[in-house]
């Protein structure tokens, strides 16, 4: 071969290669672009039917009967406030605990079992949580309530909680453990006052994603707390919360319901985005040098 | 008091605090490794009277009838399945895509802003997707696309028969779309591993950069991405209110995605207020422990997977 047909049939394959290149970035692109569209798509639609129902009344009324017009969701932003609460009350201490054994204590056998375990139990579906609670709780008690529920979505904060307090934690430098402890401080005070709430900041930002986590949670409900279209009438009783809310509306054949579940839906989506956004915030490297 | 004694209390006193201390983060954290066990214990003791009475019949049988208590589960696993290799068809290349180009095309800041995005698909709660998708994704399937798909390609089985818009298909594209955030983030985690001497590596040897991204990004993390899917994979399968309002809820097998179908966790959603008769409710508990344990075993599968990939 000739050195001109050679360096002619190199350009051609060179010409190809960068074909490939710049069709394969036009695929990429594509792809990032098409994964978008379902947020703006879901992110609109939410703000556009959902704003038309937001009025003092959702905040204050009681669900109407079928045919009349207005009401709110009150009772079911109260019922999703106490389940928060009370999956917090279980769910904060136990996952924070393990998180603390986890990184302030040596590795053994227990912390590895713990951390497989809490791996797998948060990537468990959050019905069979529901399920296991409704076969604890609520088949013995003959009832729904919203222990039931609080307990489920406590169950469910444990393992997130558990993990991120740990990764947390192990970033906090060794020497700020040494220089309680050369104090004379007992390892449990150092390790509650010095580790945790030094780095309560921290900490936060992990509460707070795992309240965004179970607040928007309705599978484990369903069978947990379940509904009422009453005010709550007492932790061992049953209770609307805004998701399960949102699905009953969602599914049922009246305009006037769809029209509520998307301003729940709205509710409830800008409650969660902004505790993420928090969390960022509280995170930043700005936010934490202050 | 002498010396000697003083200090023996001492240290006894702070061994005291340590030890409680100790004993209570130990017992808090040896109940998480129990709880996985607890449940699983509880799903089989309330699924035993089903268990015992079916048999081996409750995931062959293909009729679900609750009112002549007849349960076979067979076409609950089939939309299970199904569903989910839909969702994990669409999910797995698009998520690698995306990683790839937010990781290694565009500027980090512009990849960094996008990312976000993507991982806020993952905050919205999913009866929030539900309602996206009974009232915009399902009657846009009806209407656009599904006719296309039944007038031109309803010769192939799986696009054949009458469409609703709720229905198989609409049930695997919105688990697609929720998988999606799962299996970016942990991608570009892994990419981000990679050490940037393996991409000058090939770059200097004069690959082009999408080469480059095949043969040093794609080709090092393959069983990371496997992982990722896997996990993905898991998640479609446990996801229930999205795919339960979506999904048309009908315990039959059909070759058609545009029929309606029920998933494990669906019919669990559905049935569970009308599970009147014990044995009913013994049933769905069954189908329960079944999701229980294959998502136990997926997931298990998909972290050594993982944990061989960031471990090399």
């Amino acid at each position: 071969m000739n050195p001109a047909v050679l360096s002619q049939h190199m350009s051609q394959r060179y010409l190809r290669r960068k074909i490939t290149h710049w069709i394969m970035m036009g695929v990429l692109a594509l792809a990032s672009g098409l994964a978008l569209i379902p947020l703006l798509s879901l992110s609109a639609y939410v703000l556009t039917q959902g704003i038309p129902g937001l009025g003092i009344n959702f905040f204050t009324h009681l669900p109407q009967p079928i045919g009349e017009t207005g009401g709110g969701m009150a009772n079911s932003i109260l019922g999703t406030l106490t389940l928060v609460v009370l999956a917090s009350l279980i769910g904060v201490p136990w996952g924070i605990g393990t998180g603390l054994y986890l990184s302030e204590y040596p590795p053994g056998r227990l912390s590895t079992a713990v951390r497989f375990s809490a791996d797998l139990l948060a990537s468990i579906p959050s019905i069979i949580i529901g399920l296991f609670v409704y076969t604890l709780i609520v088949i013995p008690m003959r009832r729904f309530s919203l222990i039931a529920g609080g307990v489920a979505l406590g169950i469910i904060m444990i393992p997130t909680l558990a993990r991120s307090t740990e990764e947390l934690l192990r970033r906090v430098p060794v020497h700020v453990r040494e220089a309680g402890l050369a104090l004379g401080l007992p390892r449990w005070k150092v390790i509650l006052r010095i580790v945790l709430l030094g780095n309560a900041r921290a900490i936060s930002t992990g509460i707070i994603l795992s309240i965004a986590r179970v607040a928007g949670e309705t599978a484990p409900l369903l069978f947990t707390s379940f509904n009422n279209q009453y005010w709550q009438r007492g932790l061992g009783q049953p209770s609307s919360s805004l998701p399960v809310q949102i699905y009953t509306y969602a599914i049922s054949p009246y305009e006037d319901w769809h029209q509520q579940a998307w301003t729940g839906a709205l509710i409830l989506v800008l409650l969660v985005f902004t505790m993420n956004i928090l969390t960022r915030i509280l995170l930043s490297p700005r936010g934490s040098s202050s | 008091m002498s010396n000697f004694r003083l200090r023996k209390r001492a240290r006894r006193e702070i061994h005291l605090g340590d030890l409680v201390f100790s004993y209570f983060l130990r017992a808090l954290s040896f109940g998480l490794a129990l709880l996985l066990a607890v449940i699983g214990f509880f799903l089989f003791r309330g699924a035993f009277a089903s268990i015992s009475r079916y048999g081996w019949s409750f995931v062959t049988e293909s009729v679900w009838d609750p009112v002549q208590e007849v349960f076979g589960s067979a076409p609950v696993l089939y939309g299970t399945l199904v569903s989910s290799l839909i969702a994990v068809s669409i999910a797995a290349p698009l998520s690698v895509a995306i990683a790839l180009f937010l990781n290694e095309v565009v500027p980090p800041k512009i990849g960094k802003t996008i990312g976000f995005l993507v991982e806020m698909l993952a905050a919205i709660p999913s009866v929030v997707y539900g309602l996206w998708g009974i009232f915009v994704l399902a009657p846009w399937l009806r209407t656009r696309i599904e006719p296309i798909l039944a007038q031109d390609l309803g010769w192939i089985p799986i696009f054949s028969g009458p469409y609703y818009g709720v229905g198989m298909l609409a049930a695997g594209l919105i688990l697609s779309i929720m998988i999606i955030p799962t299996v970016f983030s942990i991608s570009r985690e892994i990419f981000k591993t990679i050490p940037t001497a393996q991409r000058e590596a090939a770059l200097a040897l004069g690959a082009t950069r999408w080469e480059m991204m095949k043969i040093s990004i794609l080709g090092s993390s393959k069983s990371g991405i496997g992982g990722a899917i896997i996990l993905g994979l898991g998640r479609a399968l446990g996801e229930t209110m999205a795919v339960t309002m979506v999904i048309g809820n009908r315990a039959e097998i059909s070759a058609s995605l545009l029929a309606p179908a029920q998933t494990m966790a669906s019919v669990i959603a559905n049935e569970y207020a009308e599970a009147t008769s014990d044995i009913h409710l013994s049933a769905l508990i069954e189908i329960g422990f079944l999701l229980f344990v294959v998502t136990f075993i997926i997931n298990a599968f998909a972290r050594l997977f993982i944990l061989r990939e960031t471990k090399s």
